[in-house]
Order: C-alpha cells, then structure tokens, then sequence
C-alpha cells in the first residue's frame, strides 16, 4: 500500500480531465478542491469535468474520499463545522460555493440517492410530493400529476398506485429505493447522484435502479460513486478512478478499463488491491 | 446473584405491596367516588376527600409541563440540530448542574424569588390578594426543575434519528428548519409524547420544592395566585401526626400508593417507548 | 423564498433565546444561593453543633446535620454498591448483555428510577413502624439506598455495557481464575463506578423527602445507627420555616453549604467522565 501511495507523489502527470470536452459538453466542473476533515486531508487538488447527459462513475478503494467528493457536490458538508472545503466546484456557469448562492438552489439542481433508501416518515405519496410542495406547489391536481409522473419514471406506479397512502417504510428496500429516486426527480433536477446506490439492494432490485440510470441519461447527468467494478463497466460513459484522496485517472469508460494510462489504476483493475 | 438481579423486581412489587396493605382501609371505608372527587378532608371525623389534592398536583404538574415544555424543545432542537460541537460542549454542563440542584435548593429559591414576584408584582393586577405561595410558584419551580429531564431525553430522541433522512430533505433543497418541522418533528412524534409522559409523572412526585412555594392549604384553587396542596405535599407534611388519629395513616398511605401506581404506569410507558426508538436507531 | 429565510432566521432566533434562557437560570439560582447564604456563612456554621438558644438565632451551627448527611451518604452508598455492583456483572457478563433477563432487570430499575423519593421515604417509614424501628440514621440509610441503587445500578451498567468480549476472554485465555477474571473486569469499569458513585451521592445527599420520614432530626452527632440523625436538606427545610430572621439567614447559608457540595460533586463527575472517555479512545 504505502509503496503504491509514493507512486503518485512521485508522478506529476497528473491531468485526468481531458477528452471530455471533444465530445461531451461539462456539466459540473470541479477545480482545485480541497478537503481538510478534523485537520486531516481527504481530497487533495481534485480536478474533475463531469460532462453532461452520461453516467459517470466514481470507482476506487474505500476510504478513498469518493463520497466526499460526491457530498461536496450540493454542499452536504456545509453543517458540519469539522469539515473544510476549498476550491472552485461549478455547475454549468454558477459556482456552489460561491457567497451570494443559496445553498437549497444548489441542492435543488441535484437529486442525492444515498446508499440505503431514506424514505422519509410519511406516505410513500407525500415522499414524492415533498419536494415540489417545498417549492410552493400546492395545487393537488399539480402535485398529483408530478407524483404520478415521476413514479412511472421510476416504475413504480402500477406497483403502488392502489396504496399512495400507505407509509413509505412498507415498500421492500428495492422499491424504496427507487421511490427515493422518484422523489429526488420530483424537484426537476439537473443531475443525480448515487452514492452506492444500489449495494444494500438485492441484484434484481440493483439492476432494474441500474436500468433506470442508463434510461435517465438521456434527461440527466448521473454521477455514481460504487466499489463494484462490474456495476461501472456495466452503466459506465466515464469513469474516475480515485486513490488516497487524489483522482488517479479520469477518462471515457473504455480506455480506462480498456487501457488504463496509470499503474495504479490497473493494478486496481486487476484486483491488486480493493 | 440471579436473585439479587431480581432485586428491583421484588422491591418494586414489596412497595406496591405494602402501600397497598396500608390503604385498604381508607378504601374499605370510603365511597371510591368520594375519595376521588370530594374536597372535604376532616382526618378527626374520619372523612378523607382527595378531590383537591388530586386537583392541585394535576394543576400544579400542567402549569409546569406548560411552561417547561417550549422551551425544552427549542433548546433541544438547537443541541441536536444546530449546535457546533464546541456549543454541545459548553452547554451540556448546564443541563447537568440544573437536574443536579437538590429540591430543597428550588424550594429555597423559590421562596426568596418566585414567591414575592408573584405576590407583589404579578397577583396584584389579577385578584385582590395573594400571599405568592401559589400554584403558579409550585409551577414555576417544578417546570425549571423537570426542563433538565425533558432537554436530556429529547435531545436523545432527536439523535436517534438516522442522519441519512436528515440529509434526504436537505438535498431535496428544504431548509433545516423545513426539515426540522416536516421530518425530524414528525419522526419523533412518539419520542416526544413519551418525553412529557415521564417528565408529567416526574412533575406528579415532587414533593419538598413544591411543598416549599405552593402554600398548602386544603381548598380548591380558584385560580393560579390561590394556595394549594398537592398529594406529596400532604404525606410529607403530616407523617408526624397521622399515627395518631385513627385512619388517616391508611388515608395518607393511599395518597402515596396512588402516586406509586400512576408513576410506574406513566414510566413503564414511556420508558418502553423510548427503548424501542434507541434500539431501532442502533439496528 | 424570503419567508423562507425568515422562518428560519426567527425560529433559530428563538432557540438561541431559549438555550440562553435555560442557561441565566442556572446562574440566577446560583447567584441567589450564593449572594444570600454568603453573609451568614460563618466558621461557626460548620464546626458547631446547636446550642441552646440555636433555634431562636443564638449560637450554634450545622455540623450536626453536616456530619449526619455525610454518615448517611456514606452507608447509603456502601450498602448500594454491594447490591448494583453484583447486579451489573450478572447482567453484563454471566448472562449476555442483550438477553430478554437483563433488559426486563435493567427496565425495571428504569421505572425504581422514576418513583419519587416520597414514596420511598413512606415505603420506609411503613416499613420500620412494623418493625417497631424509631427513626434513625440506619432508618435513613435503607431508604436512601432504595433511592440511589437505580442510579447507581443504571450508571455502572452504561459503562460495563462497552466493555467488549475480548476483553473478558483474554484474561481466561491466560489461565485466570474466575475471582481475578472479576478483577479484570471491575478494573475496566472502574471509572464508570467512580461516576456513579459521585452522581448517587449527589442525589442522596440532597433528598430531604426520603429522610423526612426515616432519618428523624436531631441536635446532636449520632453516636450509633439506631439514633437519628440530622441531614442537610432538612436543616434548611426546617430553619426556613422559622419566623425568626437570623435562623431564616442560617437556612440561606445551609443551602449554599448544599449546593457547594453539589457543584463539587457535578464538576468531579464531569472530570472522571472526561478522563473515562479519554482512556476509551
């Protein structure tokens, strides 16, 4: 391991980004970040370019900051007074951190699907509703027909629609989770993230959420931090390999599966270590 | 050892036990009826009406559940949702040194603050006369006594909530605020009905700092300047005489079992309540 | 949008207000205590008992009810640390920490936790009348022990609860006895009994109601556990309910004796706490 750490220090080509921009527009660009979590240093000097209307996967080991990076992106650290961000992170032209923006406007623009489905205490029709009625929508045909939309994007509907009443925490982990992204779709996002999003799910729950990234890419972009490799090669248009919290490599899915620039990331590929 | 651990089983059920004992003659002798919802108490002609007794603690324990209640839950949403860890830190030895302060302390307090507010200040604009030795004193006094207790639980009620549905509402772009009121209140609704459950039954048992500002005397209150007398009150106040009038050892006895059963009752709720959100946060 | 930034400005507004409004009761409590108990504290207050005239403002002090709440403080304790102690290792470590047992053995001392001292004080009073006891300090010592075991049972059980598997096994695995296996073990807790402890004393010390029936009062130093004995809170109780005014001022400065007491215990606890926490990580 440590040897492994040494060789990125010692290797200064470090310029992930890149062939993004000849086919894909950016969506969200993350320069210089910085992380410092109780003092100590978890993201160092990410340079990210996640491009617009594709799947991007976060992959490397764990511990590696992959869901730090991902929580920097609608600024999930912001109560957490031990955690200091710094560095630039925008989405299209605005920048997240930047001092006159509302964080809630920033969060708005991203869906988060969190690593086990947090189905909020309510009926599973007021989880989707809750976030178009934060936005002042009070019209029940409006809300109505947001709820009915965004649970027949995610399949659910004919699954639940005799039940809308029903309190959310009867829905089956699968089925949570997907109402969990219903109701992130529910305030119009520009993007979705996972975080792990489908590892408390069984493989048949997992691949239909999988199915509904690579069907909503056409809508949104999607970016997923997962440490199953599969899953990535799987769903994946771009892919960022992170190590001890700098991002090794970054690059569509096939050249870095295919042929990786960095050592490292291919002895990550090969299961050198996880 | 087995047996020891039993212990507090069997002490519980040889308090029962024993008060019970004790007050089957109070209500062999008595209409259940009278004893609950008449006033008159003549312990000599063996008449022993409980009904302003039971009014006062009830009084008593509302105006103080009242008055603790806004406040404790404002100040425990602030600890658990707000606070930087450093706030946590300094404030934490707040809440401990109030449910520390003996009884007897608050009832010292309350005698040389809370009474003569009341009688000078407050009652004057209210009614012609009051000595400040009054159920809103008792109130008063009890509500800061019982806020300690309310703040602590809550404030564990509130951590019991996963973070993750926290952090849900957030990134759907709701403010803490919205969260707080939407979710986390919602989420522990029981938590917090159990909350006031044990600080009501808590309220119910205090006796010295009560007995100290709430007057003592056996009416009715007509209103919250007027005295009154809550059933600790009375056991405390005449344990010395009750051997020896006929009776109203078993009368006093029955004050005491009656609060014995409503607080384990009250408690066994609660606790169980607040076992289960602990144990469900944990899985 | 602006109402919403309002809402949320207000309602922090307000829970600010209310957590400093928690806070300047403390103090003013506090600053009362002190402010009036301070003049009448004298040398005298604490090293003499009664004497003749005490209770019409003449000489005299409370070393009686000081010494009497310290000797009572003192076997309540010992008689309930030889009840939880035991009860906290059978719960934790012969039977598992999680079994149906111990979680209805921990509930019900939950519920002894709730009852009020009154309750415990006429439970006692009932209890020596059929023995034919007088009131006394051993009187009083039983019934603070009811009083304090829940807590102090409850508060060594938090901290053997984090005491892990392992921990107990290496010794056996080294060939120990069960008697030093015990040792091992009480080593461990150690600070979460030095807590309880100080958390069961502050709450013994300071009940008057308890007492009230079951200690008795009196002038003197009880010179054996059958006499009674004087306790702190009900010197105060007793002398704030004198009309004269010198021994109302006495009462003021008993109260702040108490509440010394009480803020050293609080701040000790505090320190062992913080030092139990420490060895944790």
């Amino acid at each position: 391991m440590r040897a492994l750490s040494k060789d990125i220090v010692m290797n200064d080509t470090l310029t992930p980004f890149i062939d993004a921009h000849k086919t894909n527009k950016t969506h969200l660009t993350v320069e210089n970040l910085n992380v410092h979590i109780y003092g100590k240093h978890i993201l160092k000097k990410v340079n990210l370019s996640i491009p617009e209307k594709q799947i991007t996967c976060i992959i490397g080991p764990s511990g590696c900051g992959k869901t730090t990076l991902l929580r920097c992106f609608n600024r999930l650290h912001d109560d957490n007074s031990e955690v200091k961000v710094t560095g630039n992170i925008r989405i299209g032209n605005e920048d997240i951190y930047g001092s006159h923006v509302e964080v809630t406007h920033i969060r708005k623009k991203m869906g988060l699907l969190a690593q086990r489905p947090t189905v909020l205490p309510m009926s599973i029709y007021d989880n989707v509703a809750y976030g178009p009625r934060l936005y002042g929508i009070k019209r029940r045909r409006k809300v109505y027909e947001i709820v009915k939309h965004q649970l027949m994007a995610v399949g659910l509907w004919e699954e639940v629609k005799d039940r809308l009443k029903s309190p959310a925490v009867r829905l089956s982990i699968g089925q949570q989770q997907r109402l969990c992204l219903a109701r992130g779709l529910a305030v119009e996002p520009e993007m979705i993230l996972g975080d792990e999003a489908t590892s408390s799910l069984d493989p048949l729950a997992s691949t239909k959420v999988e199915e509904l990234f690579v069907k909503m890419k056409d809508t949104y972009s999607i970016v997923l931090v997962t440490h199953t490799l599969r899953q990535a090669k799987r769903i994946a248009d771009y892919v960022a390999f992170m190590y001890l919290g700098e991002l090794v490599e970054f690059g569509r899915a096939e050249e870095v599966f295919n042929n990786p620039k960095h050592k490292l990331t291919q002895q990550y590929l090969d299961g050198s270590f996880s | 050892m087995m047996g020891l651990s039993l212990f507090s089983i069997a002490v519980l059920l040889l308090i029962g036990l024993v008060l019970f004992l004790y007050s089957l003659p109070t209500l062999r002798d008595n209409n259940t009826f009278h004893l609950f919802f008449t006033s008159s108490w003549k312990p000599f002609k063996g008449e022993f009406g409980f009904g302003a007794f039971i009014y006062s603690t009830l009084y008593v324990t509302f105006i103080a559940i009242v008055m603790a209640f806004p406040p404790a839950l404002l100040c425990a949403l602030y600890m658990s949702e707000y606070a930087t860890s450093t706030v946590k830190r300094v404030f934490s030895p707040v809440i401990d040194l109030l449910s520390g302060i003996p009884p007897v302390i608050y009832g010292v307090w309350g005698t040389l603050t809370i009474v003569p507010v009341i009688s000078e200040k407050l009652a004057p604009h209210f009614v012609d006369f009051s000595t400040g030795y009054s159920v809103l004193a008792g109130g008063v006094v009890l509500a800061i006594m019982i806020l300690p207790l309310i703040v602590s639980i809550l404030i564990e009620v509130f951590t019991a909530i996963p973070k993750g549905i926290r952090e849900a509402s957030l990134s759907l772009g709701a403010t803490k605020w919205q969260t707080v009121k939407k979710v986390i209140l919602k989420k522990s609704l029981t938590g917090i009905v159990a909350t006031v459950v044990l600080a009501v039954s808590r309220a119910f048992g205090e006796t010295i700092a009560v007995l100290m500002v709430c007057g003592n005397f056996t009416d009715i209150p007509q209103s919250v300047f007027d005295a009154c007398y809550p059933l600790p009150a009375l056991i405390a106040n005449n344990y010395g005489e009750m051997m020896s009038i006929p009776g109203y050892e078993s009368a006093l006895m029955f004050a005491a079992f009656l609060l014995f059963i409503i607080i384990v009752i009250f408690n066994a709720g609660s606790r169980l309540v607040l076992y289960r959100i602990k144990k469900n946060s944990q899985s | 949008m602006i109402m919403k930034k309002l809402e949320e400005k207000i309602v922090k507004a307000l829970m600010i207000f209310a957590s400093v409004t928690i806070l300047m009761v403390l103090l003013y409590i506090l600053y009362i205590i002190i402010s009036k108990g301070l003049p009448s504290l004298t040398w005298d207050m604490v090293s003499k008992n009664p004497s003749g005239g005490f209770y019409l403002g003449k000489e005299g002090g409370i070393l009686n009810a000081i010494l009497g709440s310290l000797m009572l403080i003192a076997g309540s304790v010992a008689i309930s640390m030889c009840i939880s102690l035991p009860i906290v290792l059978y719960i934790n470590f012969i039977r598992k920490k999680d079994s149906r047992f111990s979680n209805v053995v921990r509930f019900s001392f939950d519920i002894l936790f709730g009852i009020p001292s009154i309750v415990y004080g006429a439970f006692g009073f009932m209890i020596m009348i059929y023995f034919g006891l007088q009131a006394s300090l051993l009187g009083g010592i039983i019934a603070v022990s009811l009083l304090i075991i829940p807590i102090m049972t409850r508060s060594i059980d938090e901290v053997a609860g984090s005491v892990t598997q392992d921990m107990i096994e290496a010794p056996k695995i080294l060939g120990a006895t069960k008697f030093e296996t015990v040792k091992v073990i009480v080593r461990q807790i150690s600070p979460g009994i030095t807590t309880a402890i100080l958390l069961s004393v502050g709450r013994g010390i300071g009940d008057a109601a308890t007492v009230l029936f079951t200690a008795g009062y009196t002038d003197s130093i009880p010179v054996s556990p059958m006499q009674p004995a004087a306790t702190l809170p009900l010197a105060i109780f007793f002398q704030l309910s004198s009309p004269i005014e010198e021994v109302q001022n006495r009462a003021y400065a008993a109260a702040l004796i108490l509440t010394i007491i009480i803020l050293l215990l609080s701040f000790s606890t505090r320190y062992f706490g913080r030092k139990m926490s420490k060895s944790k990580l």
